[in-house]
């Protein structure tokens, strides 16, 4: 975060030069986000080129010849100049084309359009628990500094720092669904209802209720609470702490006992003055955790069977397909420094400091 | 001893040495003042004697299977029963606590110096070596620490050193930020002029008088991180990317009790509790650090 020079130590910029000024900042920060950009496309083709064993081998088999090998090789474009592969590569992806799977030989950008909005309706079901539960929940603690409440919070969310996903989501998998019985086990819906209502938007949670079909709307809710839940636990802890932080701090200003001083409710003080005050900051916060849970879908959805881009993308890690692991670490870079540009401008926009 | 106790507390130091003992005096007093702080620590040592002590404190050898023994609940003669091979669970979790520790140790070794140089050049040098270094940590913070790493590991194969480089890779940029910023903040100070007046190369200002100060923020951070460095170890040892079997790395050793988890819950519970325990300590004993060394930062 920047810090701004203290007010007064400069002459005022005359306000004919200030929108300039503005638009050059602002266009600084996406120039420096595309170099970031092109750095990651880099960087994932190095990833791509580093594999141990030999891609061609793996297409043509140890026993081919060696014309064979020669053909394969050329047809795979790697007989060519590095920097020429690294100019292919480029190309094909401004094309959107991020090559073909190793076992079903699809398309990989078709492959992620199936399995994308599972994760969606996943990190939203999260980050609505996550922003729901975690905000008040740091304000409550900033409100209550030093108290028994703070304590209780400070410990709740070290322990979602501490917590390995994958085992608590065992856990609740183990008493919740065997034991218990109150939630779904693996996978989005039961298996009776698979492919029981149209494909709308890809969130089976709609989709049902487009559909009017209340049985899978219930299995598909059964399904994803528990996931949705265990994910929700990190960014409660995370969100809730940051929230703790940015409330306390204006807890601390002058125009917070103003307003006590002059009377007014103890609630309006808190949320209409001092939470109005943080609103940015808390929705930076959030949009950078919903990028974060990508991280814990990975483990989540391979625990929960859940049929989304983490697992597509754990199951690719396993056999080495590369042209999906290439794929799926460019879309996550991509979609964090899309998320940090934008939590970055919208910073810059709510901030009346820096206007 | 109360002659050194009157040498930590005079109120004037009379030797160099005198003061930084009552530096680290302070600091330890701070520290001990918080009791989370101390149960961090204490389960921090106690980690540490499990691992040099491992031969001793393990009930039975790692790896010995017992198919007689498969899934047996937790018993005294297996304190927290047996996995799917009729492997003693309290026994690997012991010899684990090893694998664990050396790979957080590695890590931090590893990555405080890179970070702490690439921060201090990039904040001291300013201009381009600053954008050109600040881009690339850029680049390694736009990814989830997992998913670089799990990128890594899948194009280098799979192994504890391959797990180990790939979260090597992913744990520095934090601290070259934090080094950086902390380099900016003094290098315009007066002390910093003076030093230069003398004549002191770059070199010398950077390591002898810059990087010391930005050393507790950076202990405070890879501690911090110690945290996240087990649980990422933990995520690619359970996702198998991470110590092949039959290593009783803890994340594989839940991986592998998944499959019987339903019916033997002790297969999965235990190694998270242990990976909960020693990640939870190291985050207390970093906030505590915190605390102690920066009082700055709330």
């Amino acid at each position: 975060m920047a810090v701004d020079a203290p007010a007064g130590t400069a002459r005022a910029p005359s306000p004919t030069l200030l929108p300039w000024r503005r638009l050059r900042r602002g266009a600084g920060t996406v120039g420096s986000a595309l170099v970031t950009l092109f750095l990651l496309v880099l960087l994932t083709f190095v990833i791509g080129r580093l594999l141990p064993v030999d891609p061609v081998l793996a297409v043509v088999g140890a026993d081919a010849d060696n014309a064979t090998y020669m053909k394969v090789k050329a047809e795979l474009g790697l007989d060519k100049p590095i920097l020429e592969q690294f100019w292919i590569f480029l190309t094909q992806l401004a094309h959107g084309n991020f090559g073909k799977t190793l076992l079903t030989g699809r398309p990989v950008v078709e492959d992620i359009g199936r399995v994308l909005p599972a994760t969606i309706e996943l990190a939203t079901v999260t980050i609505v628990l996550g922003a729901g539960i975690g905000v008040p929940l740091g304000v409550f603690a900033a409100v209550n500094r030093g108290r028994l409440a703070d304590h209780v919070v400070r410990i709740l969310s070290l322990m979602g720092h501490s917590t390995p996903i994958f085992w608590l989501g065992m856990v609740g998998l183990i008493i919740f669904y065997a034991k218990l019985d109150w939630v779904g086990g693996s996978g989005r819906v039961e298996l009776f209802y698979v492919d029981m209502v149209p494909n709308v938007t890809g969130l089976l949670l709609v989709d049902s209720l487009l559909a009017g079909d209340m049985d899978v709307f219930w299995s598909a809710f059964r399904h994803i609470v528990l996931p949705a839940s265990v994910l929700a636990y990190s960014s409660i802890a995370y969100i809730s702490r940051m929230t703790r932080s940015f409330m306390l701090e204006q807890l601390s200003q002058e125009y917070v006992v103003a307003a006590r001083a002059k009377g007014a409710p103890r609630s309006r003080v808190i949320w209409g003055h001092a939470f109005k005050n943080i609103r940015v900051q808390v929705v930076t916060i959030v949009a950078l955790s919903y990028g974060g849970l990508l991280e814990g879908a990975v483990l989540t959805e391979t625990v929960f069977g859940w049929p989304g881009f983490g697992q597509y993308l754990t199951s690719a890690l396993v056999i080495g397909d590369m042209n999906v692991v290439v794929a799926c670490t460019l879309i996550i870079g991509c979609l964090f420094i899309g998320l940090n540009l934008l939590s970055d401008m919208l910073y810059r926009l709510l901030d009346p400091r820096t206007r | 001893m109360s002659a050194l106790a009157a040498w930590l507390n005079d109120d004037v130091a009379a030797t160099r040495g005198q003061a930084v003992a009552q530096n680290a005096w302070r600091a330890w007093r701070r520290f001990a003042s918080n009791p989370l702080g101390l149960i961090g620590l204490a389960v921090v040592l106690l980690l540490v004697g499990t691992a040099l002590f491992a031969p001793w404190i393990a009930t039975h050898p790692p790896n010995d299977q017992n198919l007689a023994a498969r899934l047996m609940a937790p018993s005294a003669a297996h304190w927290l029963g047996t996995d799917e091979l009729g492997r003693d669970i309290w026994s690997r979790l012991v010899w684990g606590s090893r694998i664990t520790l050396s790979i957080i140790a590695i890590v931090s070794i590893v990555v405080a110096p890179i970070g702490l140089a690439v921060g201090c050049v990039a904040g001291y040098a300013g201009g381009w070596a600053d954008a050109v270094l600040m881009r690339v940590t850029d680049l390694f913070l736009a990814f989830p620490s997992l998913i670089l790493a799990l990128a890594f590991v899948a194009a280098l194969g799979p192994s504890l050193e391959n797990a180990i480089l790939a979260i090597a890779l992913t744990q520095w940029p934090p601290i070259a930020r934090l080094a950086r910023a902390e380099t900016l903040s003094l290098r315009n100070s007066d002390y910093i002029a003076a030093v230069r007046l003398l004549g002191a190369s770059p070199a010398r200002i950077v390591l002898r008088h810059v990087t010391p100060l930005c050393l507790p923020s950076v202990v405070v951070r890879v501690t911090l991180n110690m945290a996240s460095i087990i649980l990422t170890a933990a995520g690619l040892g359970f996702l198998g990317l991470g110590a092949q079997p039959p290593t009783p790395e803890w994340g594989a050793m839940v991986s592998t009790g998944r499959r019987f988890m339903l019916d033997s819950w002790w297969v999965v519970t235990f190694p998270g509790v242990a990976i909960l325990v020693v990640s939870l300590a190291f985050n207390l004993v970093g906030d505590a650090l915190r605390d102690a060394l920066d009082p700055r930062q709330g």
